[in-house]
């Protein structure tokens, strides 16, 4: 993964707290069954400890637990920190790579590539690679797929 | 225009448009009378109740229905040219359903009782996409059974036509630009005849009937139907004398009888009902292999059903033993094959390969199925070619092959999660006894049920393991369903290893095998991790490992 990930895990992570702190706010001022001030303080700082402890710690353990390799044979992920998760996928069996970029990931210039196989159940995803390199992924799967025949299944 | 046995099949592609056959007329009006039966019948119940004049609404009501019913055959054509399946069909919303040929996979041949008495047959072409909608499914309701029987040959068996002048599939037109690698059933040591039985229904296996509880779908649907019948018809079921006078008999006994006299009614019932479910779903079952390189399942006392699937599709079996099935030695058989959902499938009955039998043979008849399944279709060569020679011999046959078990952690996983869900249960019970809120009798049935866990639990443990042998991927698990799943090793297309918290304290991964077929993914479950590395390296050799190194110690 890009370092920058990082940043973005961590702004993604952000925005969505951001959304809850903001709807909280709303609650105190349109508040008018009289809760009192205090246990909307509570509840504000309560929130906000918790969205900086996760924007902070969640980033980085994401990073150290997520892997990624590929090799002329095959694609490999690693995921997870609760339940760990590898996923790998011979290159001769992939049927589709596709490179996807938000609007957020534009922003930090990241892009993740999805690999599916025949198979239902066997997409890889490999997210927050900067744009380069995911661009560099794409085209070596997509020409080492290619060099396979039949249709993979 | 339309008939029978109306010109070639691969007509020219611009006018090439045709028919669904005629006497199609006859059925769809009554299809969709049935179909509307217990609204008409309401219409009719509540217009009489209310002004007199409900036979007039009932009789509208049924002509509208079969106007809509036949308009169905003026909207619907179909065409097959040399490169696709067309169908059109819809009045208001018109829809044109295009299949290139060479995707066909499957080809379902039905006839319900009014298709069989009008030698009629609905064909059913299936590709490889894993659709949900039942909308985009190709359908042709219905051809005269002549020519359903010609469209499935051509369909199926377009190259090698050729190469077997004996069978009755119509030679010449049929384009052969199929992938060289994929056909190659030619070598068949069986016979060389271009159908080979494989299995045929016995009547002795109708004793397995009772035990398959497809009769629990009876009782809910007759059940349905009662409830319906009775809200939107009105009937009060205390002026029917039957019921009332059975009602009566039946409260006056005491609670214990009561239940006793339902369960054993149902028990009853239901036997009966699975049974005769049985009969009529496999009755005259057939399973042949046509020298083309294709499966032909036959089955069906009233409603016949014909499904044929390609033998390179075919990635493996599997044998489910539901857990009354294994207390008779039965078992089931299906197909683990590209281009069916299983789930589905499974249902509709499309990937069965046999139906509830003896065990020994459902066995025997899953050897001679992956006796000679025909090399990949791409990608890797197996790892040691499947031939007859070791699938015979009992210990390195993947069907009959003792299985690795998987090591008292796995044990111990299975008993905490057994008591993991049971034990919160008996919890909640009790603490809403100490509230006051029911009566102690559910804490204590739950309570009695303990030991019951604990049999489940170990029972999964039992049915737990997994082999691999042959170039077979081997899994076994599950109680209420013991599943046992055969999987070819060049059908695997992926492999992930799952590792959850308490997973990775007891040194236990479940490693799940990705595929184009079946339910699309299969799980070795709570195995040892450096056992799942082992296995996920010999299935798919070289693929693993570069990447062992970051696990470690972990291999060998």
């Amino acid at each position: 993964m890009s370092r920058t990930a990082i940043w973005y895990w961590a702004a993604r992570a952000a925005f969505g707290w951001l959304i809850l702190l903001a709807a909280q706010v709303i609650w105190l001022v349109a508040d008018t069954a009289g809760v009192p001030l205090s246990v909307h303080v509570t509840g504000l700082v309560a929130t906000a400890v918790v969205a900086a402890a996760h924007v902070t710690v969640m980033p980085q353990w994401r990073y150290r637990v997520h892997r990624w390799e590929a090799t002329p044979a095959a694609v490999f992920t690693q995921s997870g920190w609760f339940r760990q998760e590898w996923r790998i996928a011979p290159v001769s069996r992939i049927q589709t790579v596709d490179s996807e970029r938000g609007p957020l990931e534009q922003l930090f210039r990241l892009a993740n590539v999805t690999v599916t196989t025949a198979s239902a159940a066997g997409p890889i995803k490999v997210g927050g690679l900067d744009r380069d390199t995911a661009q560099r992924l794409v085209a070596e799967l997509t020409a080492n797929a290619q060099a396979t025949a039949g249709d993979a299944t | 225009m339309s008939g029978p046995g109306g010109g070639p099949l691969s007509g020219p592609a611009e006018t090439g448009w045709r028919r669904l056959s005629p006497r199609m007329l006859l059925v769809h009006p009554v299809q969709e009378v049935v179909r509307a039966a217990p609204a008409l019948l309401g219409l009719l119940v509540a217009g009489t109740s209310s002004g007199g004049k409900g036979h007039l609404w009932s009789a509208a009501g049924v002509g509208l229905t079969v106007l809509f019913g036949m308009l169905r055959w003026f909207t619907t054509t179909y065409r097959i040219s040399p490169e696709q399946v067309q169908v059109r069909r819809g009045l208001l919303n018109r829809k044109v359903l295009t299949v290139p040929r060479d995707r066909v996979r499957t080809v379902d041949v039905t006839s319900h009782v009014l298709h069989r008495v009008l030698g009629l047959a609905r064909v059913e072409v299936g590709t490889g996409t894993s659709d949900r909608r039942h909308d985009s499914r190709l359908k042709l309701d219905a051809l005269s059974a002549d020519e359903a029987a010609r469209l499935r040959v051509e369909l199926l068996h377009r190259s090698p036509a050729g190469q077997f002048p004996g069978t009755q599939a119509p030679a010449g037109q049929s384009p052969t630009a199929q992938s060289p690698t994929a056909q190659s059933p030619a070598t068949s040591p069986v016979s060389p005849a271009a159908e080979t039985e494989l299995a045929r229904m016995r009547p002795g296996w109708v004793r397995f009937g009772p035990f398959t509880m497809s009769g629990l779908v009876t009782v809910g649907v007759i059940g349905g139907f009662v409830s319906r019948l009775v809200s939107e018809g009105n009937i009060d079921l205390d002026r029917v004398g039957p019921v009332r006078e059975t009602w009566r008999w039946f409260s006056a006994m005491s609670l214990a009888l009561e239940i006793a006299t339902v369960l054993l009614a149902l028990m009853v019932f239901v036997g009966v009902a699975s049974t005769l479910g049985y009969v009529l779903a496999y009755g005259n079952f057939r399973l042949t292999r046509h020298a083309e390189g294709t499966l032909h399942v036959t089955r069906g006392l009233l409603t016949r059903r014909a499904t044929t699937i390609e033998e390179r599709r075919l990635r493996g079996v599997e044998i489910d033993e539901p857990l009354l099935l294994r207390a008779v030695r039965g078992a089931r058989l299906s197909a683990v094959t590209t281009g069916l959902r299983s789930k589905e499938g499974g249902q509709r009955g499309g990937s069965t390969l046999l139906p509830p039998a003896p065990r020994t043979e459902a066995v025997a008849v899953a050897g001679l199925v992956l006796s000679h399944t025909p090399g990949a279709t791409g990608g890797p060569s197996p790892v040691t070619g499947p031939d007859t020679g070791p699938l015979t011999s009992p210990l390195t046959s993947p069907l009959t092959v003792p299985l690795i078990p998987h090591g008292p952690a796995a044990l111990r996983r299975r008993f905490t999660r057994a008591f993991g869900v049971h034990a919160p249960i008996l919890l909640a019970l009790l603490l809403l006894w100490v509230l006051g809120e029911p009566p102690l009798w559910p804490w204590l049935t739950a309570a009695a049920l303990l030991p019951v866990t604990a049999l489940l639990a170990a029972d999964r443990y039992r049915s737990l393991g997994h082999a691999l042998t042959s170039g077979y991927l081997v899994t076994r698990w599950g109680s209420l369903v013991r599943r046992r799943v055969v999987l070819r090793c060049d059908g695997v297309i992926g492999w992930t290893v799952e590792r959850s918290f308490f997973q990775r304290r007891a040194g236990l991964a479940t490693l799940t095998a990705t595929t184009a077929a079946g339910a699309q993914s299969y799980q070795v479950r709570d195995v040892d991790l450096a056992e799942a590395l082992r296995l996920a390296a010999a299935g798919t050799p070289g693929l693993l490992d570069p990447f062992l190194e970051p696990a470690g110690s972990a291999s060998q």
